[in-house]
């Protein structure tokens, strides 16, 4: 990797992102339509068909390829790619349409990240199963894997995931497009019925539908003072039940993404560079394992963070300020361009209520799979 | 002369007791019977039973598998083919399934003896396994027994010999089970024992007896077939038979288990026998079989078995009547993924060696074990250079775990694990513990079991069980 070849060459012009919810009166495309235009309006584009060179888009449930947000935005004529990398798809596609204008190929390109799982007929995620030994258990299942080990290791246990949610569904009362506007208690994350030990309902993301895009530009195109890309990475790792390797205290791809990335966006200190994040909690203890994979604290140390709020929207550094996959809700291939989309609102200091003061470097990340990716994207001011 | 080499069995530690079927509270000590668990049935019992009978003997040397059942889930598909594979039987190993009768335990026990015995086979092996469903509220659902037993047939090196053997046929409806009807039904209780039963055993056992010479006083164990307790009774009196040599029934401890009743008496037995001893073996359906087998030296020889007396030692009381309906899939209420489209075919062709015979792969570059089978290596990145290794007769210990109760299955929760195999990762559900009892590090062995019901047919797949 060539760790100078796409910083503060890309800008991000643009953001948009439609109320992810239970969207029953929407189809995918209309959601597109939403986040697209509100997208081109904030990056001043009135002729998309002229000024929209290529399109990257992802989603993991839609079977339909590019075409079905081709076909929603009437892009032809021009190139239009599908990513799908399970929970890292958004990332990856942002990933894809950074490079691109790195690359030289574009000036400006549109990334859109969707996902319509409330079609389907099931609450929470499908049981998908192909092979017979595909999935002796849910998603819930494959990220509690690392709770008895972890808690075992290092003192942390329910009490300290439901803080996470409780901190995530607060927050997610400040969002406006935001699907849980609740409030909760520990209590009440406490008592919640169990999914998967140590994942009690409110351990867990609310999965809906929804769609976020970006209007990425060559940065020297692009208005004096816009927000920038830092560095971007999508990093794949092995099957965390197969590896022979796993501790089952951490998720391996987010670390190796993190170096990438901080080498990229030349971070050294993350913990004291970075002013916000918005991180991958689709369990609550995803987002515990996060703060210490991404090198923000020490390996085992998160109960003492969590305990003193260092990652609450009052914190030393805040986490996942929109309410996140938790609170905002996660409709899987929108969730990393909606990433994008809180950090491009907190870098211009209009995040409203839940502005963090003085924003110049924000992280989104990603992971999925069992997980098997993650992708990380730094932004920050010109 | 052919003879019986090595056997083993298997009853499913789930016991029903009659309190709870009759809706009142468990009672401990009362009058139960096994029940198969929800992951179980006919096949995953068979491979287990099958695996006890070969622990300690070459798999590799087995010329033919003799599968006895009336509940295999299949109408078309044989069973013995899908349990040659869990076994890892060779691929030239005969196959054939013996059904439609309770006496098919017995007629696979006596072909495979044909077979040795003309030498067309040097090693057989005989499982007999049922699963027999009574309809909620009948006598039935109180008499049976879910089990299966395996014996390893084989010549030269066999723990009892056979003598001999007879066997009548009589067209009878006495017990019945129509195409698409999953309950066994029974004609008049008294009308089956004094036209069927006993008049059928009798029959066969005399048969045996004027065929080679012997007396009912020759025999110092009787391993008998029987509808009941009181009918069992009776027979024995009709025969003659010395009072401590009859082999307990079982009745109110695991139940009639079909095709396997008799045989997993005969099983019985052998765990108590000493040579020189002569065994009675008499099965009933459609008609009667006895047989005569005398114990040799080699019986003193044979290392423990995971018999009828190891597997009655392990239970677990079923809790409440409405869970047993849920595990046999009797109540009305809705499982998620049922109606699924349905697994490929050609996925499970592809992945019959790790689904059905559990076998993964050591590198020979770097001499790691992993699974699934993979084309390039996990830790040395070595590519098709591995030697195929099966994990099913190893112990895993647990790395982590979790209980998910959002799993689709009647009796949540779903305990979920990775295990390390002598260092390959596999992950599995557990069975057979409570939750409560998991703990990092457990030891782990491994089960043959139903995974699930997609597609609307049963698909299988290895679960761990704590190392007995």
């Amino acid at each position: 990797m060539k760790k100078d070849a796409l910083r503060d060459k890309v800008a991000v012009t643009g953001v948009g992102c439609c109320p992810f919810g239970e969207n029953w009166d929407q189809s995918p495309s209309d959601m597109i339509v939403d986040a697209a235009y509100q997208a081109y309006a904030d990056a001043g584009i009135e002729d998309p068909q002229k000024q929209i060179d290529a399109v990257f888009t992802g989603s993991i449930y839609s079977n339909k390829g590019p075409h079905e947000c081709s076909d929603a935005l009437k892009l032809f004529g021009k190139p239009v790619t599908m990513v799908s990398n399970y929970c890292a798809t958004g990332t990856d596609a942002f990933r894809c349409g950074a490079l691109s204008i790195a690359a030289g190929l574009y000036d400006t390109v549109l990334v859109v990240g969707y996902d319509k799982p409330k079609d389907r007929g099931v609450s929470g995620p499908s049981v998908m199963m192909d092979r017979v030994r595909d999935l002796p258990q849910t998603p819930a299942g494959w990220f509690a894997l690392c709770a008895s080990t972890y808690f075992a290791k290092y003192g942390a246990g329910r009490e300290e995931l439901a803080k996470i949610a409780v901190k995530n569904h607060k927050n997610g009362t400040l969002a406006p497009n935001s699907f849980l506007k609740r409030e909760i208690t520990v209590e009440e994350a406490l008592s919640a019925r169990m999914i998967s030990w140590p994942f009690g309902l409110y351990d867990c993301a609310a999965q809906t539908d929804g769609a976020a895009a970006a209007v990425l530009t060559r940065a020297e195109l692009a208005p004096k003072g816009s927000v920038l890309v830092k560095g971007v990475a999508v990093i794949a790792g092995p099957n965390p039940q197969k590896d022979p390797e796993n501790d089952f205290l951490s998720w391996k791809p987010t670390g190796w993404a993190a170096a990438e990335v901080y080498a990229q966006a030349g971070i050294t200190k993350p913990f004291e560079e970075i002013d916000v994040a918005q991180v991958h909690d689709c369990f609550t203890l995803t987002e515990l394992l996060t703060y210490e994979d991404l090198g923000f604290i020490e390996k085992g140390a998160a109960k003492e963070h969590i305990a003193a709020g260092t990652f609450e929207l009052a914190g030393r550094l805040p986490v996942n300020t929109d309410g996140g996959l938790k609170a905002f809700g996660h409709p899987t291939g929108a969730t990393g361009v909606r990433m994008i989309y809180e950090n491009v609102l907190q870098l211009r200091g209009k995040a409203g209520p839940r502005q963090v003061k003085d924003v110049s470097l924000a992280l989104s990340h990603n992971i999925g799979g069992h997980p098997t990716a993650c992708g990380i994207a730094i932004l920050g001011k010109s | 002369m052919p003879g019986i080499v090595s056997y083993g069995a298997y009853v499913p530690p789930t016991r029903l007791g009659f309190a709870v079927l009759a809706g009142r509270a468990a009672k401990e000590g009362g009058p139960e019977r096994a029940v198969a668990w929800n992951d179980e049935d006919a096949l995953t019992m068979a491979v287990a039973a099958g695996e006890n009978a070969l622990r300690g003997f070459d798999r590799a040397a087995v010329d033919a598998l003799f599968f006895a059942s009336t509940t295999h889930p299949f109408q078309e598909k044989q069973g013995a083919a899908l349990v040659a594979k869990a076994l890892d039987l060779r691929r030239d190993a005969r196959t054939t399934d013996v059904a439609g009768s309770l006496r098919a335990g017995t007629d696979a026990l006596q072909a495979a003896c044909d077979a040795v015995g003309a030498g067309s086979a040097r090693r057989a092996l005989v499982i007999a396994s049922d699963c027999r469903l009574g309809a909620p509220g009948s006598a039935q659902e109180q008499a049976f027994g879910d089990a299966a037993v395996a014996f390893l047939i084989g010549e030269g090196d066999a723990i009892v010999t056979l003598e001999g053997s007879y066997a009548i046929a009589d067209e009878i409806v006495d017990l019945w089970r129509s195409s698409g009807d999953p309950f066994v039904h029974s004609w008049e209780e008294r009308f089956v024992v004094q036209e069927g039963y006993t008049p059928g055993l009798t029959e066969a056992v005399c048969g045996l007896l004027e065929r080679i010479h012997a007396s009912p006083g020759d025999f110092t164990k009787a391993a008998l077939y029987a509808p009941d307790a009181r009918s069992f009774a009776g027979a024995a009196a009709a025969l003659k038979l010395d009072k401590k040599a009859l082999v307990d029934p079982l009745f109110g401890r695991l139940g009639n288990a079909g095709v396997a009743f008799a045989p997993l008496l005969l099983a019985s037995a052998l765990e108590s026998a000493s040579p020189g001893e002569r065994i009675l073996l008499a099965s009933y359906g459609d008609g009667a079989a006895a047989f005569a087998f005398a114990a040799t030296p080699h019986l003193e020889k044979l290392e423990p078995r995971r018999g009828v007396a190891w597997h009655l030692a392990r239970r677990r009381p079923v809790a409440s009547y409405d869970r047993y309906l849920k595990a046999r899939g009797l109540d009305a209420k809705e499982y998620g993924g049922g109606r699924d489209a349905g697994l490929s075919a050609t996925i499970h062709f592809r992945e019959r060696e790790e689904d059905l015979a559990f076998a993964g792969q050591r590198c020979n570059r770097c001499a790691g074990l992993q699974f699934p089978r993979q084309r390039v290596c996990e830790r040395c990145f070595a590519k098709d250079d591995f030697e195929r290794v099966r994990l099913a007769d190893r112990i895993g210990r647990v790395v982590t775990y979790t209980f998910d109760f959002f799993f689709p299955t009647p009796d949540p929760p779903t305990i979920v694990t990775i295990l390390d195999v002598d260092g390959a990762r596999v992950h599995l559900q557990l069975v057979d513990v409570r939750p409560e009892d998991v703990k990092i590090g457990m030891p782990v062995e491994f089960s043959f079991r139903r995974i699930h019901q997609v597609g609307g047919r049963p698909n299988y797949y290895w679960k761990g069980v704590p190392r007995a």
